[in-house]
């Protein structure tokens, strides 16, 4: 059994007051091993862009407890929360959230800027080539496909050599090609030992993790381990 | 995150948005241009105001008649005749006065000088023959009329160089005045004055005949005279105050029926003038600069706005709030900056260009420059902090969910 990279119990989190309140989670228990590749599944409103939030320290759970790498999430500082997320946790969002005025290199330099340490340009080329984008470093989002852009966001995601990829629904703007590819990137990222944690509504999609969450209602309903 | 990379990061943001930049910095721009220019304008007009005083001479002395006082309301100095010739050859005396070395009398008048088809309206002037010696003048042409011309009352005339040529009189010339013929005896020497105190457009003729045509007998208005020199002048004053004290036999000194004025008091009266024009100026010019720094609070917030989605990106990949303030605190501090030196740069422009296109003398001085820049900069960053600080509170989440 490998370690133990995050870990919820009775994570709770309540928008709004009174007649207004909505429960987006309600008492989430969840263990992610680290090297696993875990799907979250759920249709909108379930919860799971609630619990995204809450797994990549974006937000604190109203109540419960969530443990990052053994520190307790609940307790951080706002400043403490964006270390976390610079250092530990790598972002690939549906949107790709890409700075158009900025080349592939400086978007995949930027979590490079908020931290010490140099040799920002050969980090970023070298996680452009990882993703095999060697040969695309100085052109803008505008000049790149739906994949490479979301590929230079993974890039991006990489640059650190985070404990955890978190990939908010990372093929939800892609045709089916290019979502392939993405998809065959980030199984092989998990093949050579990432940490991933997959949101997304698409049973296929989710089929390339090893585990796969339900969600509904704020509540993990059902567990499958792919064999 | 390090100064150096948010400086990057900023100057990244500001060049992202070409025009947008470039319209801000124009406010900033014409805002220290403005103060630069006015306060170079302010700075030459007093030079050249004191120049033309010092011109004038700074060994003189001119004592005005008391003034009048009718229902509480003061007439100017000179309005009641009190200086009487007694005075002036009171204050000739060189055993009570010996710092003074010319006195003479000066009653002023406006009126037309004809010669024959040709004619001005000139500054009338009757004096004595110590008139040159005590306005620090000479002739070109012809001589200055004589005591015994006083005495007669003789109808002789000097004219300024400028009076000279309006009229194309010389010496021998008849000129009319007040309906009456004069004979020019005599032309000045130009003292280059000019505006509306020109020292070269005058005629001087005899007290004895000023008073008999236009003042009237035994008047007055004014004596004006000369210290031995410059040094002396202190000294002149205080004399010729005591002489008259005496004379005029008043024991209070503020109850004088007369005032002493020297070059020196014209000087710092029209410093004073020159100075709240300037200050004026410059206040408006500063409002602009105003009005330039909330043209950039207003640009910053439209791109805090615009950017939330760039800001709320930063955040998830580590920013700290700090992080964001600093960008675009820098940001906006930036582009202040760049607009005080292009404001400078244009102020130098117009210091170059206005005086030649224009009468106007701009002296450009280090220190309004220095504050201005400062000031510019300071600008930027105080507008810029109500945005920034919006951009820093902002959490990632509601950021990145921004259209």
């Amino acid at each position: 059994m490998s370690d133990v990279l995050l870990q919820m119990s009775g994570v709770s989190k309540v928008y709004g007051r009174g007649e207004a309140e909505v429960r987006a989670l309600d008492g989430v228990d969840l263990v992610v091993s680290q090297g696993e590749f875990v799907a979250v599944m759920g249709a909108s409103g379930s919860g799971k862009s609630t619990l995204m939030n809450i797994v990549g320290c974006l937000d604190v759970p109203t109540s419960g407890d969530y443990w990052f790498a053994g520190e307790l999430v609940s307790r951080m500082t706002e400043e403490r929360l964006a270390q976390v997320r610079n250092r530990s946790i790598g972002f690939v969002f549906q949107q790709f959230n890409l700075l158009a005025s900025l080349t592939a290199w400086r978007n995949v330099e930027l979590p490079l800027l908020y931290r010490h340490g140099g040799e920002r340009k050969e980090r970023a080329v070298s996680a452009l080539a990882h993703v095999g984008l060697q040969d695309r470093v100085q052109h803008r989002p505008a000049q790149l496909s739906g994949g490479q852009q979301q590929r230079v966001a993974i890039a991006r995601a990489l640059v650190t050599d985070p404990e955890l990829i978190l990939a908010d629904e990372p093929t939800g703007n892609l045709d089916s090609v290019s979502s392939q590819e993405i998809l065959a990137t980030l199984t092989e990222l998990h093949r050579n030992g990432r940490t991933i944690v997959l949101i997304t509504h698409d049973a296929a999609v989710a089929s390339v993790a090893t585990r796969r969450l339900g969600m509904r209602d704020g509540r993990i309903i059902d567990e499958a381990v792919a064999a | 995150m390090n100064v150096l990379r948010t400086f990057e990061t900023a100057l990244r943001g500001i060049g992202a948005h070409r025009l947008r930049s470039v319209l801000t910095t124009l406010g900033i721009l014409f805002g220290v241009a403005a103060v630069i220019s006015t306060v170079g304008i302010g700075q030459a007009s007093s030079d050249t105001v004191n120049s033309r005083i010092a011109s004038l001479g700074t060994n003189e002395l001119t004592i005005s008649g008391g003034s009048s006082l009718s229902g509480g309301v003061r007439g100017g100095q000179g309005s009641v005749a009190t200086l009487t010739m007694n005075d002036v050859k009171g204050l000739s005396n060189r055993l009570d006065a010996p710092d003074i070395s010319a006195v003479a009398p000066a009653n002023q008048s406006s009126a037309t000088v004809v010669n024959g088809s040709l004619n001005t309206t000139t500054t009338v002037v009757g004096s004595s023959d110590a008139w040159l010696d005590a306005n620090n003048k000479t002739l070109a042409n012809g001589s200055f009329f004589t005591s015994g011309n006083v005495t007669k009352h003789a109808l002789v005339a000097v004219l300024g160089s400028t009076t000279a040529t309006t009229l194309r009189a010389s010496v021998g010339s008849m000129v009319t005045l007040a309906s009456t013929p004069f004979t020019v005896v005599g032309v000045l020497q130009s003292s280059g004055g000019s505006g509306f105190s020109n020292q070269d457009d005058q005629v001087i003729i005899p007290i004895t005949t000023q008073q008999d045509l236009i003042a009237g007998q035994g008047k007055i208005q004014r004596i004006v005279l000369t210290s031995t020199s410059a040094a002396t002048l202190g000294s002149a004053y205080a004399e010729a105050n005591q002489l008259l004290l005496q004379t005029h036999h008043i024991t209070d000194s503020t109850a004088a029926d007369f005032s002493i004025v020297s070059q020196s008091t014209f000087i710092s009266t029209a410093q004073s003038v020159t100075n709240t024009l300037t200050l004026l100026l410059a206040s408006i010019a500063a409002i602009s600069l105003l009005v330039g720094g909330i043209g950039v609070m207003n640009i910053m917030l439209v791109t805090v706005t615009e950017r939330t989605r760039e800001i709320g990106l930063r955040k998830a990949l580590g920013a700290k709030p700090g992080d964001i303030l600093r960008q675009f605190l820098i940001e906006a501090s930036t582009l202040s900056l760049i607009g005080g030196i292009l404001g400078v740069a244009v102020a130098f422009g117009v210091g170059v260009i206005a005086p030649r296109v224009t009468s106007i003398g701009v002296d450009i001085t280090l220190v309004p420059v220095v504050i201005a820049v400062v000031v510019a900069a300071g600008v930027g960053l105080i507008f810029g902090v109500y945005p920034a600080a919006r951009a820093a509170r902002l959490t990632p989440i509601e950021a990145l969910r921004a259209e």
